[in-house]
C-alpha cells in the first residue's frame, strides 16, 4: 500500500487501517493497553495510580465547572464560592468534589509513593519514574496551596500568609521576593488573581504533562511488581513475559474494582463528611479573609502538615542561620531529599520481601516519624510536641541518610528468579 | 513483628503529648442536636430569626425563596410577615442597618450569620444565646459566658428575662451526673458555688423550658442556613454510596471472570 510506517502494527481494514496508516492508534493501543504486560501478582498497592489518575481527571472537570461561577477577586470570591453552594443547581456536589478530592489526592498519591519506598519501585531502571513521579507530587503540592487562598477565607488567607512568609526568611532577598510573589505589600485580590491563573491554568498543564511522561517511561520499562523481579526476563515463544498479564482487559478491570471501592468512600465523605472533620475544610475558613484579624491557631491544610511541623520543629539558630531560615532549608531538604532516593538504595534486591530487617525497620520508623509529624502540624506547640516533632524530623532525615550504609550491610534473603 | 511492636510502642509514648490535644475549651457547651426534617421547627426558628436577629445581623447569602421551598412555607406568607421592607421575595436577607453606623454604635459590625452554624457549631450557638448574665461593668450591662466581653446586647431577654449569676449551695454530681451522696448521713451533698444562674421574677414572657425551645428552634434553623444542602445530601448520598457498592460488586464478579484462566 505504501501508506504511512509500515513497521507499525496496523489493523486489517476499515477505519481504524484508515487512521493507522495517518496515526499509530493500533500501536499505541498495543503499547501501552492490550500488550503492555504487568506482573499478575500486582497486590493491593497497585491501585493508587490509577486512583490518582481517577481523581486527576475528578479535580480537572469538577475545576472546569467550578471556574464557570467562581469569581476571582477579593470582593467576589467568598461570595462566589457561596454562590455555588447555594444557588447553583449541584453547585455543592460539585465543590465538594474538587475540595475533598484534593484530600484524595494527597491520600492516593502518599499511598502510591508508599508502595514506591516498599517494593523497590524507584531503582534501576526505573529511576526516571521516580523523578517525574516526584516532580507531579512537587506540582501537585503547588497546586493544592494556590487553589487554598481561592475561597478567600481566613484560614484560605492566614495559611497562604504563613507559607508565604516563609520565602521571607531567606536572607538578603527575601522580605523583596515574598513581595514579588504576592505582587503586593499584603496579600491582596492581586495575589488572589494570579493564584487563579496559576491554579487552573499553569500547574494543571504542567501536571498533566508530566503524567504523560510518567506513564510512557513506565509503559517502556514496564511495572515494577511486589517481589522486584522483572518478568521480561522470562518470555515465552511468543515473547509475552510468562508471568505478565496485559493491561487490557485484566488490569483495568482488577482496577476497576478499585475505583469501585474509592468511590464509594469517596459518595460518603462528599455526601456525609464534605468538611472531612475539619481536616479538608477548615472551620475558620466559613469566615470571610480579613487581613486585620489574625486566628488564634493557624493550621495548613492536614497534606503539608508534616513538612510545617518539621519548619517548626527547627527552634535553634545554627551557623549564624536563624532558626526561621534553618526551618525552611529543614522543609525544602525534606522534599529534595526525596527526589536522590533511587542513588541511596545501594541494596542488591528491589523488595522489602527480600531486604534485610534493617531495611524494613527504617521504613516502619519512617513512615511512623511521618505520620507523628502530620498530626503534631495540626496543633499547637507545646515543649513536649516540639521535641516529638525534632525527634521524628531528626529520624526522617535519618532514614534517607543511613540508607546508603545500611542496605549495603544487611543480609538479603535470595530473590527467586521468578514472582510468586 | 518488630516493626509492629516498635509502632506500638511509639504510640505508647506518645500518649501523654496527644492527650492534651483532646482537651477542648474550658467551657462545657449543651448540646443540641439540630433536626432538618422538623419544618415547624425551623419556621418558628425562622420567625424568630427575622424578629430578632435580622435587624442587625444579615444572613446575606440565604434567599427568601429557597427558605419558602426549603421550610414549606407558602410565598405569600413569606412575603407578608417574615420580610420587611421592600425586599422581594427572590433577594438574599439583608439588613436595614447601615454596617458603617453599626460598626460605630457596636465597636465592629455585627457579622453576617449565614455560616454562623458552620464557623462555630451549634452547640456554640445555642449555649451562646442562653448565657448572658448581668455584668454592669459591660457597656450594654451584660457578659456571656461563652463569648466573654462580647460587644452584642442580650436582645431576648424580654422573652428569657434578666439572667444574672448568684451565690449558693448546689449538688455534687460524679462524672456521670449523678449526685454525690455524703457517706455517713446518705444526704446529697453539696457545695458553694457563684456560678448559679437565676432569672428575676417577671422580666421575661417564657418560662426557661420555652426559652430553651425558642433558642433550639433558632439554632435548627440557623443550621438549615449553614447548609441549605444538607437534607438533599443526605437523601441523593444514600443513592450514590448504594450505587457504588453495587457496581463494585458487579465489577468484583467481572473482575473474577476475567482473571479465571490465569494462574
Amino acid at each position: 500500500m505504501g501508506v504511512g510506517n509500515p513497521n507499525r502494527a496496523k489493523a486489517e481494514s476499515g477505519i481504524v487501517r484508515w487512521i493507522d496508516d495517518r496515526f499509530p492508534l493500533t500501536q499505541m493501543w498495543q503499547d501501552h493497553m492490550s500488550k503492555y504486560y504487568a506482573s499478575r501478582t500486582l497486590n493491593l498497592w497497585y491501585v493508587f495510580g490509577v486512583l490518582a489518575l481517577l481523581v486527576l481527571v475528578n479535580q480537572i472537570l469538577t475545576g472546569i465547572w467550578l471556574t464557570m461561577s467562581y469569581e476571582p477577586s477579593a470582593e467576589g470570591a467568598f461570595a462566589s464560592v457561596e454562590y455555588i453552594m447555594r444557588d447553583v443547581e449541584m453547585g455543592w456536589i460539585i465543590r465538594y468534589m474538587h475540595s475533598s478530592g484534593a484530600s484524595a489526592f494527597f491520600i492516593v498519591v502518599y499511598l502510591h509513593m508508599f508502595r514506591g519506598l516498599m517494593y523497590g519501585s524507584y531503582q534501576k531502571p526505573r529511576e526516571l519514574i521516580w523523578l517525574f513521579g516526584m516532580a507531579i507530587y512537587l506540582a501537585l503540592m503547588a497546586e493544592g496551596f494556590f487553589g487554598y487562598l481561592l475561597p478567600w477565607g481566613q484560614m484560605s488567607y492566614w495559611g497562604a500568609q504563613v507559607i508565604l512568609s516563609l520565602a521571607g526568611a531567606i536572607p538578603v532577598v527575601g522580605e523583596d521576593l515574598v513581595q514579588w510573589i504576592r505582587g503586593d505589600y499584603l496579600i491582596s485580590g492581586i495575589t488572589l488573581n494570579r493564584f487563579f491563573s496559576l491554579h487552573v491554568i499553569a500547574l494543571p498543564m504542567v501536571i498533566i504533562g508530566l503524567v504523560v511522561l510518567h506513564i510512557l517511561a513506565l509503559h517502556d520499562v514496564g511495572s515494577n511488581n511486589p517481589d522486584g523481579i522483572e518478568i521480561d526476563q522470562n518470555k515465552d515463544e511468543n515473547g509475552v513475559p510468562v508471568d505478565g498479564v496485559a493491561f487490557w482487559p485484566y488490569h483495568v478491570i482488577k482496577d476497576l474494582v478499585a475505583v469501585g471501592v474509592f468511590l464509594t468512600v469517596f459518595c460518603l465523605v462528599i455526601f456525609f463528611f464534605p468538611e472531612g472533620g475539619g481536616y479538608f475544610i477548615e472551620k475558620p475558613n466559613y469566615e470571610p479573609a480579613n487581613s486585620l484579624k489574625t486566628p488564634e491557631h493557624i493550621a495548613p491544610v492536614w497534606y503539608f502538615t508534616p513538612y510545617y511541623s518539621m519548619l517548626r520543629a527547627i527552634t535553634f539558630p545554627l551557623f549564624g542561620l536563624d532558626a526561621k531560615f534553618l526551618g525552611v532549608i529543614t522543609m525544602g531538604g525534606a522534599i529534595a531529599i526525596l527526589f536522590v532516593m533511587p542513588w541511596l538504595d545501594r541494596s542488591p534486591v528491589k523488595s522489602m520481601r527480600y531486604k534485610g530487617w534493617m531495611s524494613r525497620l527504617w521504613l516502619g520508623i519512617f513512615v511512623v516519624s511521618f505520620v507523628i509529624l502530620g498530626y503534631l502540624g495540626t496543633l499547637a506547640t507545646t515543649e513536649g510536641r516540639t521535641i516529638v516533632a525534632q525527634l521524628c524530623t531528626a529520624l526522617y532525615f535519618l532514614y534517607f541518610i543511613l540508607m546508603p550504609f545500611y542496605t549495603r550491610m544487611e543480609v538479603t534473603k535470595p530473590v527467586p528468579a521468578r514472582v510468586v | 513483628m518488630m516493626m509492629k511492636k516498635l509502632f506500638l510502642l511509639t504510640l505508647v509514648m506518645l500518649l501523654p503529648v496527644f492527650a492534651q490535644a483532646s482537651a477542648g475549651p474550658a467551657i462545657q457547651l449543651d448540646s443540641m442536636q439540630a433536626d432538618a426534617t422538623d419544618k415547624a421547627s425551623l419556621q418558628r426558628g425562622m420567625q424568630t430569626y427575622v424578629n430578632y436577629c435580622l435587624g442587625c445581623h444579615t444572613a446575606k447569602y440565604q434567599r427568601y425563596i429557597r427558605a419558602a421551598e426549603d421550610l414549606d412555607i407558602p410565598e405569600d406568607l413569606m412575603t407578608e410577615h417574615l420580610i420587611f421592607g421592600d425586599q422581594k421575595i427572590g433577594e438574599q436577607m439583608t439588613s436595614a442597618m447601615d454596617p458603617k453606623l453599626a460598626a460605630k454604635w457596636f465597636g465592629a459590625t455585627p457579622p453576617d450569620l449565614t455560616n454562623e452554624v458552620n464557623l462555630r457549631g451549634a452547640d456554640w450557638v445555642y449555649t451562646y444565646l442562653r448565657t448572658f448574665y448581668v455584668d454592669e461593668s459591660r457597656p450594654y450591662g451584660v457578659n456571656n459566658v461563652v463569648y466573654p466581653a462580647v460587644g452584642m446586647p442580650n436582645v431576648l431577654a424580654e422573652l428569657q428575662g434578666v439572667q444574672s449569676k448568684t451565690c449558693g449551695d448546689v449538688a455534687i454530681v460524679d462524672l456521670h451526673g449523678a449526685a454525690v451522696m455524703d457517706a455517713q448521713t446518705g444526704e446529697p451533698m453539696t457545695e458553694q458555688s457563684c456560678e448559679i444562674f437565676s432569672i428575676a421574677e417577671g422580666t421575661g414572657s417564657m418560662t426557661p423550658a420555652e426559652f430553651d425551645a425558642t433558642i433550639y428552634d433558632l439554632t435548627n434553623f440557623m443550621a438549615y442556613m449553614a447548609k441549605p444542602y444538607k437534607s438533599d445530601s443526605q437523601r441523593i448520598g444514600l443513592w450514590a454510596v448504594l450505587f457504588c457498592i453495587m457496581m463494585t460488586i458487579l465489577f468484583y464478579f467481572l473482575k473474577k471472570e476475567y482473571w479465571r484462566d490465569v494462574h
